[in-house]
């Protein structure tokens, strides 16, 4: 079972939050097809917020496949996200490690690896989605 | 879907003044909803009014579709909680229960005890000794355990500090997930309400400002900010609810329908902390509809 914590400075929305925690315990296989997510009551009692807000991101979560609802046993992992891709997360985490000790041998601080890999991350998907678009 | 509080032109007056004056809203039922407001703009007048503490001067007030005193039954079905907690301090816990198990025809006793002995509290200590969120959550626990369809709150988490505060927020949320109560709660402490609350209805001056579900409140609201522009030339989708100037920038919080597409401004999202000040700060008078009108810009 995973366990929901809250940013109250982040600015984003409590409901998008507890969907953004949820996908990422997908995508780390932290939680699998079959888990149960906490309790609703147990989530709005544990961070003091409204219950409605859990159970909007459950919603959220089944409408997009991730997740069902059992009535009066509470809401299942139903979907995946890793796309069979977790056991290639191992050596892509290790390029990505021996990367950074380069960068931060070049004098890079930790903002500028950040913008760094911000921008090249949205030139790439650019591109990416500028030749899907003439190729078809 | 139906109002737990519905006001039309609701006043009171204490001699020559009002307390509270032609104020008109509807909370719908199945939320917290946070009542926000400045000191003196008639929170706690309307909810004694809705507890039927007070008797209205002018206007007609239901709390969940009947008179706020129509009897026992309806009286049953109204969970309030006063400021500051009010208890008995020379009477043990226990007793309190015994009282409460008594005045309230559908006392659920086993969920008092229960919270009781979660709470950590002796049966036999006296109220007048529990330390101010230990009062709270023993209050609390009386206003739950009558198992009401609507809760009543006035300011719970003031004098609280921040961890009994939580305390009591977990709580509340915890008895809300589990009875599907509707809760009407005030507030001044916005940060507390962000959580909490899933609608939010703020008050100055009697007069309802902004009123709706949080989600849809922020999601609608948007801070601007680009070259200094009169908001006047905004569209007329766009409803201005704050405007700051200086000589070369305009920062401008907006309520809109749809996405802002002019370039010129950067836009950013709202918290519900922001969004409540801006529309406390609005001057008086015109509805906040026609508010661009007024503002001036410098030229």
């Amino acid at each position: 079972m995973i366990e929901f914590h809250l940013d109250g400075r982040s600015g984003v929305a409590p409901y998008l939050q507890l969907i953004h925690q949820v996908r990422h315990a997908l995508r780390l296989g932290l939680l699998r097809e079959g888990d149960q997510l906490p309790k609703v009551k147990d989530v709005a009692a544990g961070l003091a917020i409204n219950p409605n807000t859990v159970l909007k991101a459950y919603r959220e979560l089944e409408y997009e496949g991730l997740a069902a609802a059992r009535p009066g046993i509470g809401t299942f992992v139903t979907g995946t996200l890793d796309g069979g891709s977790l056991a290639a997360h191992g050596p892509l985490r290790r390029e990505l490690q021996r990367w950074l000790a380069k960068a931060r041998r070049a004098g890079l601080d930790d903002e500028s690896i950040e913008a760094l890999f911000a921008s090249t991350f949205r030139s790439a998907s650019e591109d990416a989605e500028g030749t899907g678009r003439w190729a078809g | 879907m139906t109002a737990v509080i519905e006001t039309a032109g609701l006043g009171k007056r204490y001699r020559t003044k009002w307390a509270l004056s032609d104020c008109t809203l509807s909370i719908p039922a199945g939320h917290v909803a946070g009542l926000v407001g400045p000191n003196g703009a008639g929170k706690t007048t309307l909810i004694n009014l809705a507890t039927g503490m007070l008797a209205p001067s002018a206007g007609t007030i239901e709390v969940l579709g009947g008179r706020p005193i129509d009897g026992p039954a309806q009286l049953a079905r109204v969970g309030y909680l006063a400021q500051d907690a009010p208890l008995y301090a020379g009477l043990p816990v226990a007793d309190h229960l015994r009282l409460g198990a008594h005045l309230n025809p559908g006392w659920d006793a086993d969920l008092a005890r229960h919270r009781v002995e979660r709470l950590g509290l002796h049966p036999r200590q006296k109220a007048g000794t529990l330390s101010g969120g230990q009062r709270g959550q023993l209050a609390l626990t009386l206003a739950v355990a009558k198992r009401p369809e609507l809760l009543i709150l006035d300011e719970p988490v003031a004098s609280l500090d921040p961890l009994a505060r939580r305390e009591f927020l977990q709580d509340l949320m915890e008895a809300v997930a589990e009875r599907q109560v509707s809760v009407v709660l005030s507030s001044h402490l916005i940060s507390d309400m962000e959580r909490a609350c899933d609608y939010v209805i703020v008050l100055v001056d009697s007069r309802v400002r902004v009123a709706g579900a949080v989600d849809e409140l922020l999601a609608a609201h948007h801070l601007l900010s680009g070259p200094r522009r009169d908001p006047a030339s905004l569209p007329d989708r766009v409803e201005v609810v704050a405007a700051s100037h200086t000589d070369v920038q305009s920062t401008l919080l907006v309520r809109t329908s749809g996405p802002v597409l002019d370039p010129a401004w950067t836009v950013s999202e709202v918290g519900l902390e922001d969004l409540v000040l801006a529309y406390m700060k609005q001057a008086a008078g015109p509805t906040p509809r026609n508010s661009h009108r007024r503002l001036e810009v410098r030229k």
